[in-house]
């Protein structure tokens, strides 16, 4: 068993877990999505962009290219919460809301991507 | 760029995961843990706030507790959240320190600094792989006429030394084995401006297969190599590399042009000089009595050679004894001593050549020679160029420099490939001819090294010659050394060869005419090239050094002159 895999696996996995429970909710519905989970999965998203660096293969470059963009998605999210919240006058409306959440839902996307690469990267490896 | 960045990302992996989990973490208390505004109601940081406090603490700025006073329960957590966040940065800081003056790091730095120099190169650039005496020579010379090199050693020490060197332009260097193909690459032999690979390492075996990857990975380049071995030189040419260079050879072929007159002697130290470095003039002709040749090494046996060849004796004095000494007495010592030179009659010999291969040596040979018998003709072989001032002081008649001889050998050959047929047709002439070339070289170039060059009339570098010549139009060597500014007088250039399908016509008279595809070898002093080359390209130019008319432009103005001509 390989360690570094492990971590590789369990962050990327993670990323797409947390992501995926911010973004069930109805769309517009502020109750439904809670900050914390969105703050879990930008942290978890980042750390598995950063396990990536330096990674010189083709579905390695990938990986880091999809999780990346996950990174941009979530980090939209939250600017376009924390501005709702404390910049503009109207303050959290529905419309913002299903803003915010369907930008998770692109970065769903980006690691659900991340962890079919994963998947494919590890039946290509000869055992 | 391809290899710096992912290493420097793997390295930083660590610590950069390590910042986030720090801040993560130090975030995350912050808006957990219960504070109190300042009515008393309870009260939860946000997000914006946490990321906003964490970002200050972490970077030691500390603007204080915002945006209300904190609860002793939040202080704690500052605490550990301020000393968490301020390790995770001093880890990644150190890292990138010990990254930095990581061996590893810094060539894979050097390496790509290198590689986008080369690449960023946009015009002609030679390849030089060693930076010895005769690299550095060479890179010299191609850089004061502003010419670009690039540099591959095997030696860092080398390499270092060409960084610090005050060069006009820059020459990047790569510390690399030039007889490996990757580094050749590297070095840029596939880029499109390299114009040629001069291999001058010290090692035969290496010069060689820089010549057949030369030939291999870039067939159009032109390769000039340095071959020390007679079999090098036969392999090298098997192949078609383009210039071999035997530095023994060269000197016994400048030394047969000595022994014909001093005045031919001189004309090959001018034509195959590198312009700006003095050259030590032939005071008296090579002596046709008894010879004493210190050292048999490739050098001894080419210099007896010729020798030989024009039936002078000589007594080979050597620490080894050779394998073939073709009849001439051998005395095996060191050459150094009183005592072995008397008993090679140094009283009696009209010259002494020291020819070993230790600098030392050579200059003892001649100190001792020159007390036993001060008419002598002394030449001594030098190693190092390190010790040019002792051989300047020693003042031999004449010093074989090999890696001067390397250099303005390879240079000439470049410029000028013609110069060797040049220099073996000058071999056939008598001196008289050789004593009214020389004043006429002395007088073009201002009794400096002359400039050498050749032209090749076809479209590309004459295209003016090729469009006059098919329309009928006859042209002769002299038009092209008239002075495009005050016909009809000449350029200072001497007109050394024309070279015609094959055959070649040594100092061709004024009004030879030209013809389709001939090669002419010419010399001059330095930048008159230009002048000639413009006459090859302008129509205008090239009519009126050829009439001393000029050419009326536009078509009125033609016309107008064609009509006055008519009546």
């Amino acid at each position: 068993m390989n360690l570094e895999k492990v971590f590789f696996g369990f962050f990327i996995l993670l990323a797409l877990t947390l992501n995926f429970g911010f973004f069930v909710g109805e769309l517009d519905n502020p109750d439904h999505h809670h900050a914390y989970e969105l703050f879990a999965a930008i942290v978890v998203s980042l750390i598995a962009t950063a396990m990536k660096f330096g990674e010189r293969t083709q579905v390695g470059a990938l990986l880091l290219a999809s999780s990346m963009v996950a990174d941009l998605q979530l980090i939209a999210a939250a600017l376009v919460w924390g501005y709702a919240l404390y910049i503009s006058d109207a303050g959290m409306t529905a419309y913002t809301m299903a803003s915010v959440v369907s930008l998770s839902g692109g970065a769903l996307l980006a690691n659900f991507a991340s962890v079919i690469l994963l998947i494919i990267e590890t039946v290509m490896m000869p055992r | 760029m391809n290899s710096v960045i992912p290493f420097f990302l793997r390295r930083m992996r660590m610590p950069i995961i390590f910042l986030i989990g720090a801040y993560a973490v130090a975030i995350l208390g912050f808006v957990l843990i219960p504070g109190v505004d300042p009515n008393g109601n309870p009260w939860r940081m946000d997000f914006l706030h946490a990321v906003y406090v964490v970002g200050y603490t972490a970077t030691t700025i500390g603007f204080g507790e915002l945006p209300y006073p904190f609860t002793p329960g939040q202080r704690l957590w500052g605490i550990f959240a301020l000393h968490l966040t301020v390790i995770a940065w001093f880890y990644a800081v150190v890292t990138i320190i010990a990254l930095i003056q990581d061996p590893a790091f810094r060539q894979a730095v050097k390496k790509d600094r290198f590689q986008r120099a080369v690449r960023s190169l946009s015009e002609p650039f030679y390849l030089i792989c060693g930076y010895g005496d005769t690299g550095r020579q060479l890179v010299d010379a191609f850089t004061r006429r502003a010419r670009r090199a690039v540099v591959v050693d095997i030696d860092p020490a080398r390499i270092d030394e060409l960084s610090v060197a005050e060069h006009p332009l820059f020459v990047p260097g790569l510390c690399g084995d030039a007889s490996l193909p990757d580094n050749l690459i590297t070095a840029g032999i596939s880029h499109p401006r390299c114009a040629g690979v001069i291999a001058v390492t010290n090692n035969d075996q290496a010069n060689l297969q820089i010549a057949i990857s030369t030939k291999l990975l870039a067939p159009g380049l032109r390769i000039a190599a340095r071959a020390e071995h007679d079999s090098t030189v036969a392999n090298m040419q098997s192949f078609g590399t383009d210039y071999t260079l035997n530095p023994f050879r060269s000197f016994a072929e400048a030394l047969e042009l000595a022994f014909k007159s001093r005045a031919h002697y001189r004309i090959y130290q001018w034509l195959s000089g590198i312009p700006g470095i003095p050259m030590i003039p032939l005071e008296q002709a090579p002596p046709h009595g008894e010879w004493i040749i210190c050292g048999y090494g490739r050098l001894g046996q080419a210099v007896h050679e010729v020798l030989r060849r024009h039936g002078i004796g000589a007594r080979i004095v050597d620490s080894l004894p050779p394998t073939e000494t073709y009849g001439a007495p051998f005395i095996q010592a060191k050459g150094t001593e009183a005592v072995t030179l008397n008993e090679a009659g140094v009283k009696y010999a009209s010259a002494v050549f020291a020819a070993t291969d230790n600098d030392a040596d050579n200059l003892s040979i001649i100190m001792t020679a020159r007390e036993l018998n001060p008419e002598l003709f002394l030449i001594a072989r030098q190693n190092d160029r390190a010790t040019d001032t002792l051989f300047e002081a020693a003042q031999v008649d004449m010093i074989m420099s090999r890696s001067r001889i390397l250099a303005t050998g390879i240079l000439s050959l470049l410029a000028a490939p013609l110069l060797p047929r040049f220099l073996e047709e000058a071999r056939a002439q008598t001196a008289a001819w050789a004593k009214e070339l020389a004043p006429r070289i002395a007088a073009a170039s201002g009794a400096e090294v002359p400039d050498i060059w050749t032209i090749t009339v076809d479209e590309a570098q004459a295209p003016a010659v090729i469009h006059a010549l098919r329309r009928g139009r006859e042209l002769t060597v002299g038009a092209l050394a008239t002075d495009p500014q005050a016909w009809p007088q000449k350029l200072p250039v001497v007109t050394l060869l024309l070279a015609r399908n094959g055959e070649c016509h040594v100092l061709p008279p004024e009004d030879a005419t030209l013809q389709e595809g001939d090669r002419l070898l010419m010399c001059g002093r330095e930048g008159i090239d230009e002048w000639i080359k413009r006459i090859l390209v302008n129509p205008k130019m090239l009519h009126y050094v050829a009439t001393g008319e000029h050419r009326p432009e536009g078509w009125l103005w033609a016309w107008l002159r064609r009509r006055y001509k008519a009546s």
